[in-house]
C-alpha cells in the first residue's frame, strides 16, 4: 500500500497552560513496528489518545488508516486495537469473560479472533476462569493484549504495555510483538525503556512534547556529535567523581558496568581521547581501569539530545 | 512545634485548608442546610383548602362560611350543596378539609339545640390533619362564644370528625411512601454514579470509547441492570411496609410497582449525569448524595408540607422528582386512586426521565479530557 | 561471602542487615522460604526478583511492617520483631507508592518528617536549606515538581534523620535516563557517607551499579554476589540475561 498507515502533521495539544504536544509530525508505514520512546510526561499517552480519537488536537492534523481522527472517529474506532496503560481490565471478571466481552463490543466472537491471539492467549488459557485481578503482572499484560487483538484490528496502539512488569515478561511480550508484526500488523508502541526501543523498526524520541529524532534504532547513535568512551574499573564512585573533573569532560554517566565519558572535542581522534583519559586516570591513582571508544547507543543519544525537565517557576 | 504529634496535626490542617473544593462543600453545606431547614421546618399549617358543603344555607352557615373565607389560614376552594363533589376533590388532592353543615343548622342553634357539623379531613398527613381540625374548631368556638354572648345563653356547635384515608392517624402511613422514595433515590443515583466513575478510574472506559460502542449504548448499558436491582429494592420496601407496618394498600399494586420503576429511572439517569460531569468516584458519590438526599428529604413534602414553605422553595420543589412520586405513592396506597387521577404526576416523572437521559448522553463526551 | 571494597566506609563489626532463615507463610502458601544473607555497613545492595517471587514480602519484614512466621532478622543492630521501634528510628524508607505529600511544599514536607523523627526546629531548618541547595530546588508545592525531582527529594527526605540503613523500593520508575543516573549518584554519595542502601529495581542496568546483588525466585535466594562474580559464575554477559535465566515469574 502506498499511503502510510498513520500520518501526523503539526499536531499540538495543550492542557491549561501546559503544552503536552508541540508541532509533532511523523508517518508510520503499514506493517511497521514503530516505537515512541521517552520518559514520564513526554507526551506519549497524549499522542496515543489523539491517534485513537480520544482527544482532539488543538492544531495540526492526524490520520489513521487514511481516516481523519477528528471527522472519522467512529470509522477509526472500529478498526483500532488499543491497550491504554495500567492494563485496563475488569478485575472482577474472569480471563475468559474479559476476552468475550471485548470481542462482543466489537461485534465479533472469540472464535473468530482465536487464530490471531492464540500464541499469546494459549499461555493464559489454563487460567481462563481466574479473576483478572488475581493474575500476575505478566499475565495481565498478555490478557490485555489478547483483548486488544481479538477483533482483528488493522492497527494496534500499545501505551506503555511493559511498565511495572518484570524483565522476563517484558522480553516475551516483545517476542510476541515481533511475531505480530511479521504477520503484517501495524503496531505503535510507547515505552520508557530504551532497551526495548532497539527491537522496533523505527523509533521516535519524545521529550516534553517534542520529537527529538526519528530513525531506525541502529541509526539513532550515528548523529551523536562527540566522541564516546567507556571506562570500566573498581571503586566506581571515586572513579565517577574523578572523571567529572577530567580535562575536556562534556558529560559523565554510569552505564551498567561501565561509565560513559563524553569528550567535548568534536573532531578529535578517538584513540587520542582514550589515551589522554587513561593517562589522567592513572595519574589519579586508579589501577586496573580500562578505557575504550564505543559507538553511542540509543540511550546515549537520548541523553545528549535533551536535558531532563527542570523545576517550573511558580 | 516539632513534637511528633504536633507535626502530624499541622500536616492534617494543611491538607484540609488546601483542598479548596471539599472545604467549600463542608462549610457551605451546613449553612445551606440550616437555612433550608429553617424555612422548611414548619409545624403550623397555612393555606388549608376548604370545601363547604351547605345543603340549606341560612344566617348561621353564611356567617360561618364568611368567617372561614376571611381567615388567612383557610382558602375556600368550593362551595357545594351536596356531598357528591367532595370525594373526588379529596382523591385528586385538591381539598384538605370539608365542612359539612347539617340541614337546619341555623334554626337548631336558634332554638338552643346543639347544631351538628361534620369535619372531614384529609389525614394522609396525620400531623397536618389534626392541626387543620384544630383551626376549624377554633373558628367554630369563637362563633359559639360570640353568638352566645349576643343571645345571652350558651350556643353549641358539635363537630363530628372523620379522618379520611388515615382513620387511626398512623404517622407511619405518612412516612412510608416518602421513605420508599428516599431509599430509591439514594440507591439508584449512587449505584450508577459509582459504576460509571469506577469505569473511568479503572481506565477501561478508554477502551470502551475506542470501540464501536456509542455513548448512548454505554449509558443505557449502565442503567438497565440497575433497574432490576431497583425493582428488587421496591419490592422489599413495599413488603416491609405491608408486613411490618401494616400500611394500607388501597390501590393497584401493579400501578405502584410501575410508578416506582419509573421513579427509579429518574434517579438512575441523575446518577449517570452526575458521573459524566464529575472526575473521581469520591466526588461522584459526594455530589450524588447531595443532589438527592437534601432535596428529597426536605423539599419533597415527605415530612414538611410544601404548602407551608416560602414561595421560592415551593417553586424549587417542583423540580424535585421525589415530590411527584410521593403524591403518586400516597395516592395509590392511602387513597386508592388510579392513573385517571395521577396521570399528570406520572407524565412529569416520565418527562424528567427523558430529559435527564438526554442531557446525560449529550454531556457524556465520546472523547476524554 | 565476599564483600566488595566499599569507599570511605566506617569500620564496623556488625553487618547492617542480618537475615537468618527468614520465612513467611500465608496459609498454605510460602511467600518467603527460609532466606539468609548479610549486608555490610555502607554497602549498596540490590535485592532483585520477579513480581511474585517474594521480594516485597521480605522487605516488609525487614522494615517491620510484617511479622515473620519463623526465622530472624536484625537491621541496624536491632531485632525486627522484638525491637521494632528501635529499628524504625534507625531506618529510612522510600517507595514508588509512598510519596511526599503533594499539597505541601518542600519545606513543609521536610518539617513534617523532621518533626516525626524528633529533630529540633533549628536542626530541621539547617538540613532543609542544605537539601534545597544540594538539589538545586526552590521551595514550591511538591505536586508541581516533575517526577524526577520528587523522587530525588523523597530520597533526601528519607535520609533526613541520618538513618543507618535506607530501604528503596523501585525508586526510579518512569523518569528520564539522566535523572535516573542522578538519583544513583545520590545513592553513591549516601553510601560513601556510611549509609547502607538496600534497593530493589527492575532496571537491570541499575543492578550493575550495586556492590552486591541477590535474585529471589519462588521465595528463595537463587544467587547472591557482586555483579562481576555472578556474570562470571553463570557465564552471562549481563545481569539482564542472568535474570531472564533464573527468574521465571510466578
Amino acid at each position: 500500500m502506498s499511503s502510510p498507515a498513520v500520518v501526523v502533521s503539526g499536531v499540538e495539544k495543550r492542557f491549561g497552560k501546559t503544552e503536552a504536544l508541540t508541532q509533532v509530525s511523523f508517518d508510520v508505514q503499514h506493517g511497521e513496528l514503530f516505537g515512541l520512546v521517552g520518559p514520564d510526561g513526554a507526551g506519549k499517552s497524549t499522542l496515543f489518545r489523539v491517534l485513537t480519537t480520544l482527544l482532539e488536537p488543538d492544531a495540526g492534523t492526524a490520520s489513521v488508516l487514511g481516516l481523519d481522527v477528528v471527522r472519522d472517529l467512529w470509522a477509526i474506532r472500529s478498526r483500532v486495537g488499543y491497550m491504554p496503560g495500567r492494563f485496563s481490565l475488569y478485575g472482577d471478571l474472569s480471563v475468559a469473560e474479559n476476552l468475550s466481552f471485548f470481542a462482543s463490543v466489537f461485534g465479533t466472537t472469540v472464535e473468530k479472533g482465536y487464530e490471531l491471539i492464540a500464541p499469546i492467549y494459549r499461555q493464559i488459557e489454563p487460567f481462563s476462569s481466574r479473576r483478572a485481578d488475581a493474575l500476575s503482572g505478566g499475565m495481565k499484560q498478555k490478557l490485555a493484549l489478547s483483548c486488544a487483538l481479538v477483533h482483528r484490528p488493522d492497527i494496534l496502539f500499545l501505551d506503555e504495555p511493559t511498565t511495572g512488569v518484570d524483565a522476563v515478561s517484558r522480553r516475551e511480550f516483545w517476542d510476541q510483538l515481533q511475531a505480530l508484526r511479521a504477520s503484517g500488523l501495524t503496531i505503535l508502541v510507547s515505552t520508557p525503556y530504551m532497551d526495548e526501543a532497539i527491537r522496533c523498526d523505527r523509533v521516535a524520541l519524545l521529550q516534553s512534547g517534542h520529537i527529538l529524532e526519528i530513525a531506525p534504532p541502529g541509526e539513532i547513535g550515528t548523529r551523536y556529535p562527540l566522541p564516546l568512551l567507556a571506562v570500566r574499573g573498581a571503586e566506581r564512585y571515586r572513579l565517577l567523581l574523578a572523571l567529572r573533573s577530567a580535562p575536556h569532560v562534556h558529560s559523565v554517566f554510569p552505564f551498567g558496568a561501565d561509565i560513559h565519558f563524553t569528550d567535548d572535542r568534536a573532531h578529535i581522534e578517538p584513540r587520542l581521547a582514550v589515551a589522554e583519559l587513561a593517562r589522567y586516570i592513572g595519574e589519579r591513582g586508579f589501577r586496573d581501569v580500562t578505557v575504550e571508544a564505543i559507538r553511542p547507543g540509543i540511550e546515549d543519544s537520548f541523553m545528549e539530545l535533551m536535558p531532563p525537565p527542570v523545576q517550573r517557576a511558580s | 512545634m516539632t513534637t511528633t504529634l504536633g507535626a502530624f496535626i499541622v500536616k492534617e490542617l494543611r491538607h484540609i485548608l488546601r483542598d479548596r473544593q471539599t472545604l467549600t462543600i463542608l462549610l457551605l453545606m451546613p449553612l445551606i442546610q440550616v437555612i433550608l431547614f429553617g424555612f422548611a421546618l414548619r409545624s403550623d399549617v397555612r393555606n388549608v383548602r376548604l370545601v363547604i358543603v351547605d345543603p340549606f344555607p341560612d344566617y348561621a352557615t353564611a356567617a360561618l362560611s364568611s368567617r372561614f373565607g376571611a381567615a388567612s389560614r383557610f382558602r375556600i376552594v368550593a362551595v357545594t350543596p351536596t356531598m357528591r363533589g367532595v370525594e373526588p376533590l379529596f382523591q385528586q388532592g385538591k381539598a384538605d378539609i370539608a365542612v359539612v353543615f347539617e340541614p337546619g343548622f341555623g334554626s337548631r342553634l336558634g332554638s338552643g339545640e346543639p347544631a351538628r357539623v361534620l369535619l372531614a379531613v384529609d389525614a394522609s398527613d396525620p400531623n397536618t390533619g389534626t392541626t387543620m381540625l384544630f383551626y376549624a374548631r377554633a373558628v367554630f368556638a369563637s362563633y359559639e362564644a360570640e353568638l352566645g354572648s349576643e343571645r345571652g345563653r350558651p350556643v353549641r356547635i358539635v363537630p363530628a370528625t372523620r379522618m379520611r384515608f388515615n382513620p387511626t392517624l398512623e404517622s407511619v402511613n405518612l412516612f412510608i411512601p416518602g421513605l420508599i422514595a428516599l431509599v430509591l433515590t439514594l440507591v439508584s443515583a449512587l449505584m450508577t454514579a459509582i459504576s460509571l466513575s469506577r469505569e473511568k478510574e479503572r481506565g477501561t472506559l478508554e477502551i470502551l470509547l475506542v470501540s464501536p460502542l456509542r455513548p448512548w449504548q454505554i449509558i443505557v448499558g449502565k442503567v438497565v441492570p440497575y433497574l432490576g436491582l431497583a425493582f428488587a429494592n421496591v419490592l422489599t420496601a413495599l413488603v416491609a411496609a405491608w408486613l411490618v407496618f401494616h400500611v394500607p394498600f388501597r390501590g393497584s399494586v401493579t400501578l405502584l410497582l410501575a410508578e416506582s420503576l419509573l421513579y427509579s429511572m429518574v434517579s438512575l439517569a441523575l446518577g449517570v449525569l452526575v458521573a459524566s460531569l464529575t472526575g473521581s468516584q469520591r466526588v461522584a458519590m459526594l455530589v450524588a448524595l447531595l443532589a438527592t438526599m437534601l432535596p428529597s428529604s426536605l423539599l419533597s413534602g415527605m415530612v414538611f408540607p410544601i404548602a407551608s414553605m416560602p414561595t421560592v422553595l415551593q417553586v424549587i420543589s417542583n423540580i424535585v422528582p421525589a415530590r411527584w412520586f410521593i403524591i403518586i405513592a400516597r395516592g395509590i396506597m392511602l387513597k386508592g386512586v388510579g392513573l385517571e387521577y395521577l396521570w399528570r404526576e406520572t407524565l412529569v416523572l416520565a418527562g424528567m426521565t427523558m430529559l435527564l437521559m438526554a442531557v446525560a448522553v449529550r454531556s457524556f463526551k465520546p472523547r476524554v479530557g | 561471602m565476599v564483600n566488595a571494597p566499599v569507599v570511605n566506609a566506617p569500620v564496623v563489626n556488625a553487618p547492617a542487615i542480618e537475615v537468618t532463615s527468614l520465612t513467611r507463610r500465608f496459609g498454605d502458601f510460602t511467600a518467603v522460604d527460609s532466606i539468609s544473607f548479610e549486608v555490610a555497613a555502607g554497602e549498596v545492595f540490590g535485592f532483585l526478583g520477579a513480581n511474585g517471587a517474594g521480594k516485597t514480602t521480605a522487605i516488609k519484614m525487614l522494615i517491620g511492617l510484617l511479622a515473620p512466621t519463623s526465622g530472624a532478622a536484625r537491621v541496624a543492630g536491632h531485632d525486627v520483631v522484638k525491637d521494632a521501634d528501635s529499628v524504625r528510628r534507625r531506618i529510612g524508607y522510600m517507595s514508588q507508592r509512598f510519596s511526599l505529600y503533594e499539597d505541601l511544599t518542600v519545606l513543609e514536607n521536610i518539617a513534617l518528617y523532621g518533626g516525626i523523627y524528633g529533630l529540633h526546629d533549628a536542626e530541621i531548618r539547617r538540613r532543609s536549606s542544605a537539601m534545597l541547595q544540594s538539589l538545586g530546588l526552590v521551595d514550591d508545592l511538591v505536586g508541581r515538581l516533575p517526577l524526577g525531582w520528587k523522587q530525588k527529594l523523597a530520597f533526601s527526605v528519607a535520609l533526613l534523620h541520618e538513618p543507618a540503613v535506607v530501604f528503596l523500593d523501585e525508586p526510579t520508575g518512569g523518569v528520564d535516563p539522566i535523572t535516573r543516573r542522578q538519583f544513583w549518584e545520590l545513592i553513591y554519595a549516601a553510601a560513601a557517607r556510611g549509609t547502607t542502601v538496600f534497593v530493589t529495581t527492575h532496571y537491570m542496568d541499575e543492578a550493575e551499579y550495586c556492590d552486591r546483588i541477590s535474585i529471589m525466585v519462588d521465595g528463595r535466594i537463587a544467587t547472591i554476589g557482586t555483579p562481576a562474580e555472578l556474570k562470571n559464575k553463570w557465564n552471562v554477559p549481563s545481569i539482564d540475561d542472568l535474570f531472564v535465566r533464573l527468574a521465571r515469574p510466578a
